[in-house]
């Protein structure tokens, strides 16, 4: 048995680093992710993460340490929130092309400018394409379990993809609750070590990280497409592998609450995704057939899971805590995209909120089933709506 | 030495035929790479004492020595000179392409 600790959700990543036995960790602090980044150097300083800690000057250094880390065969954890995120760009696409099993942990904060260090999924959501497997955790137990599921899955020799562990910035970065942390053994017996014929080895030299020309450039970049497309298989069979060890499951890509009989869907990612439960249990006690679908998994994209859970329904709404602009959230974009491809005949609205760090209450959750009931009752609904906003749109606005 | 040999490249027929990622045996030489030279060295055997210092200085490793005399691999050699440059001997000179 492992013991039980009251931790913050930086907290849980980094024992859930520890547990994994890492050989690298190149991250440098940004708030609100700072906290993860500090546990961890305590941890190798004090020798409980047998690791090596690189000081990097900047979050593109510390992707690219990652990678050479990786290179040689390393286990390497990195960490980052919002600018770090977007300074990474280039080297999450790297990362990804060159087939580096890197995992590493996103605090999901605002994107500037306007400057702000709350939270917001802006920074991942608009990162989509960068080729990472992106999870989405809703408490500190499922990040702290998440970073063992994600190692197992990225190493996979078919997967070979990185893994972008989202958190809330502060939401869920911060608050505090008790989490089991699993013992040293289990999680040996759940990880195994790292092996890869793709490392710098003198005794079978390796061409790495090459160029290609047109010729076959689609071929490589198919590949790692369907690498990705196969991590959607082992996503569940991982999580009920780690079941079997822990006693801990969250299923696969999605989770569906109440959905069976539901008329009216609200789609969530992330830590919101509990208010959504507690408007939904409300609202069935006074007579609602309403439910919550929490993506976690934003890629690989739960097409299918999506398609089941919400093709028999009558209204959707997606919240997005984030803003493609000059179109819509980026997690309507996807869900619609799917339910479009099945045919489904269903009312979708977009409610955009939570930006900067604005709370989403559970007054803008009831307003969003309202909202749908509304347009079934033939009351004209814009697609995309705005939760919690301070002032009434206006033309000169 | 282990130098890379010259190998025909086959075509790939299926996705699993390319590597998993960008990621592959080293030396694997399918096309010779001497297009950018213009001038060659040219090694003047009698004069040569096989010291080597020439295999030692040549930035593309395409020295080598056949039945115990030095050589020079024309299929990768960049033609930059450094060779004959460093020869205590002087038995390298370097000769425009196409006139020897």
């Amino acid at each position: 048995m492992g013991q039980r600790a009251f931790l913050c959700g930086n907290e849980a990543v980094a024992e859930g680093v520890r547990l994994s036995a890492p050989h690298v960790i190149a991250a440098y602090p940004i708030t609100p992710q700072t906290v993860v980044v500090e546990r961890l150097a305590e941890m190798v300083e004090d020798g409980s993460v047998k690791a090596e800690f690189m000081h990097v000057e900047s979050e593109h250094s510390a992707l690219s340490a990652s990678m050479g880390a990786s290179a040689v065969g390393a286990r390497t954890f990195s960490s980052t929130s919002s600018q770090g995120l977007v300074y990474m760009a280039e080297c999450l696409h790297y990362a990804s092309g060159g087939r580096f099993p890197i995992v590493m942990m996103n605090a999901n904060r605002s994107l500037a400018l306007p400057w702000s260090i709350y939270g917001d999924h802006r920074d991942s959501m608009s990162l989509l394409d960068c080729g990472w497997i992106q999870v989405y955790t809703e408490d500190a137990q499922e990040s702290l379990d998440m970073v063992l599921q994600a190692y197992a899955i990225a190493e996979h020799p078919e997967v070979l993809t990185p893994v972008m562990i989202n958190l809330d910035g502060f939401v869920l970065t911060h608050t505090y609750e008790l989490v089991d942390i699993p013992d040293w053994e289990q999680a040996r017996e759940f990880l195994p070590p790292y092996e890869t014929v793709n490392k710098l080895d003198f005794d079978a030299p390796k061409n790495m990280a090459f160029s290609s020309n047109p010729g076959n450039n689609l071929e490589f970049k198919l590949r790692q497409h369907r690498g990705m497309l196969r991590a959607k298989e082992l996503i569940a069979e991982t999580d009920g592998r780690f079941q079997s060890i822990f006693g801990r499951s969250y299923g696969g890509l999605t989770e569906a609450y109440r959905c069976d009989d539901a008329e009216l869907i609200v789609v969530s990612v992330g830590s919101v995704t509990g208010t959504c439960r507690t408007v939904a249990d409300e609202l069935r006690n006074e007579g609602w057939k309403v439910g919550v679908l929490k993506i976690r998994f934003m890629r690989p994209f739960p097409e299918e899971e999506i398609i089941a859970a919400l093709r028999n329904v009558k209204a959707v709404a997606v919240l997005d805590k984030d803003i493609s602009f000059g179109y819509e959230g980026t997690v309507f974009t996807n869900v619609n995209s799917a339910l479009s491809k099945a045919g489904a005949e269903i009312l979708k609205l977009n409610f955009i909120g939570g930006l900067g760090g604005r709370d989403i209450s559970k007054d803008h959750i009831r307003e969003m089933y309202r909202r749908l009931q509304d347009g079934l009752d033939g009351i004209a609904q814009e697609n995309v709506q705005y939760l919690g906003l301070g002032v009434a749109i206006d033309e000169r606005g | 030495m282990n130098r890379p040999a010259l190998r025909k490249y086959v075509n790939p027929q299926y996705l699993s035929d390319l590597p998993e990622g960008p990621c592959y045996d080293a030396g694997h030489l399918v096309t010779v790479n001497a297009g950018w030279r213009t001038r060659k060295p040219v090694l003047d055997s009698e004069a040569c004492t096989g010291c080597y210092i020439c295999y030692m200085n040549c930035p593309e490793g395409v020295i080598f020595k056949s039945d115990g005399k030095v050589d020079i691999d024309y299929d990768f050699c960049k033609g930059c000179g450094i060779c004959g440059n460093g020869c205590p001997k002087d038995a390298i000179v370097m000769i425009r392409e196409g006139e020897a």
